[in-house]
């Protein structure tokens, strides 16, 4: 059972492992410097869907039965999947795992989903009694458009501090006990902090502080420095978000900068793909995590990993009567080796 | 973190970078000119082909709302308004992109509540406070004896 560490840290007690994990991408993604890393990409956009949603519902489908796969295990030895994405009450997510009889818990934390996901998973394996359960999340660009912002044809232009979502999906098995790895260690459930940015365009400044609380309270609970670890990866922070992030971990005296990189910096090419401040999204992370940083992690040539996914909790109904943009951030500790403790 | 509301959004201004405004505006500006010139262009063509001198500019408008919508369903137009803004966004093309560009999208929701009721959801407006404010304007015409 994990122990907590200070105020909102918790500390596995036998680390459970991840034992399998996939990530599926699309023309975008695959274009982009990670494209090789991905376990398929789909140059289709529509994944032979007639809808945008049936779309982002096969990619969930697809994502999660190889990941189970690639864990050498069959739907019946999963005992829980942790799901959410963007959608309107979840139903990338809902329709996509319908017909697989996995036992289903929803969840929503929007682009901070893979994380939360990941610690409630690891929560449960280590001393909640359950063996295998799948942590996943899947986001569309083309649903996200309709669904937050305008019609995909309509001609528009886009803020230098927007940012791309991702048509792309990870999912992880996440195993009680011994395995090869990686292993999560602990994880540190975010608070929502809202430093009232209104400007539903630039969602790296509304999430940094969120980042930047969950970081600090990481360390504080933990009493580690940045210097110990490897690699500090956040979700979709984007430029204008790590550029805050920095400093405002900076004013409290935490230098990461050496350290960090976001995901919604690595997925595409900044120059040459148009995405303006980066990517963002569920499967931004999701995807990132699954399908370019695991495989390090795997090998060694990451040995411990800060992975903090950030989520923008607004809705298109919030932003249009003019309210500012709460955010959450939650981080998950994951090493190549076992290992006791922090 | 002990950054107020107002500090933390002075911060984030400090990051955030503008839209390129001196770029934008003579693309704008160029763009939106040439549309216009091709409406004159129209009216002129039209007018030589002998329509009426009142009818033209109708037949210019209604050419001008086909093209954008054929280029907005061949998913050409948001590409050109992604550096035109609002040289495309202005004309009557601007006007008819945002009738056609949800009626596409929303396809899937069906022909009743999806077409026909999305299709308004971004000129509906327009069309509600265009009508209003000619509504005023023939008030303010009766009032003064106009």
């Amino acid at each position: 059972m994990a122990k907590k560490l200070g105020k909102q840290t918790y500390v596995m007690d036998t680390p459970p492992t991840i034992a399998g994990f996939a990530a599926i991408g699309s023309k975008k993604e695959g274009e982009g410097p990670l494209g090789q890393y991905f376990d398929v990409i789909n140059f289709d956009s529509t994944f032979s869907q007639k809808t945008w949603e049936k779309a982002e519902s096969k990619l969930a489908h697809d994502t999660v039965e190889l990941a189970v796969k690639k864990a050498g295990l069959s739907y019946q030895d999963i005992d829980c999947i942790f799901a959410g994405d963007l959608l309107n009450q979840c139903i990338g997510s809902t329709f996509g795992v319908r017909e697989l009889g996995i036992p289903y818990l929803g969840i929503y934390g929007a682009c901070s989903t893979m994380a939360e996901g990941l610690m409630l998973a690891a929560f449960l394996a280590d001393g909640g009694g359950m063996q295998n359960i799948i942590a996943s999340t899947a986001s569309h660009f083309c649903t996200a458009e309709r669904q937050y912002r305008f019609p995909l044809e309509y001609g528009g232009q886009r803020t230098p501090t927007s940012q791309w979502t991702v048509t792309g999906s990870g999912a992880a098995v996440v195993t009680a006990g011994g395995g090869a790895g990686p292993f999560i260690r602990a994880a540190t459930v975010g608070t929502i902090e809202d430093k009232g940015i209104k400007d539903a365009a630039n969602m790296g400044a509304a999430m940094a502080p969120a980042a930047a609380a969950t970081i600090q309270q990481f360390f504080a609970d933990t009493g580690t420095r940045p210097e110990d670890y490897d690699l500090i990866l956040t979700g979709d922070l984007g430029q204008v978000g790590s550029d805050l992030l920095y400093e405002l971990l900076l004013r409290e005296d935490v230098d990461i900068k050496s350290r960090h990189t976001d995901c919604g910096l690595l997925i595409y090419d900044p120059d040459k793909q148009d995405v303006h401040a980066g990517a963002s999204g569920c499967g931004c992370c999701a995807s990132v995590l699954c399908s370019y940083i695991l495989p390090s992690v795997v090998a060694g040539r990451l040995k411990k990993l800060l992975f903090i996914a950030t989520g923008a909790l607004l809705s298109p109904t919030s932003t249009q009567q003019g309210e500012s943009i709460p955010s959450v951030a939650h981080l998950v500790y994951i090493t190549s080796e076992p290992g006791q403790g922090v | 973190m002990s950054l107020t509301n107002q500090e933390y959004e002075e911060l984030s201004k400090r990051y955030s970078k503008n839209s390129k405004a001196m770029m934008n505006i003579p693309k704008a500006f160029i763009i939106g000119g040439l549309i216009c010139a091709l409406g004159q262009g129209l009216i002129a063509l039209y007018t030589a082909l002998g329509v009426p001198e009142d009818l033209a500019p109708g037949a210019c408008s209604m050419t001008l709302v086909l093209l954008s919508a054929l280029l907005t369903g061949l998913g050409v137009y948001d590409n050109i308004a992604k550096h035109a803004g609002a040289g495309t966004l202005v004309p009557i093309t601007g006007f008819a992109n945002a009738m056609v560009s949800p009626a596409l999208e929303f396809k899937s929701e069906g022909l009743i509540l999806g077409v026909g009721a999305k299709m308004f959801a971004i000129a509906g407006p327009v069309i509600v406070y265009g009508l209003s404010a000619s509504v005023l304007y023939g008030l303010v015409m009766v009032l003064l004896g106009l």
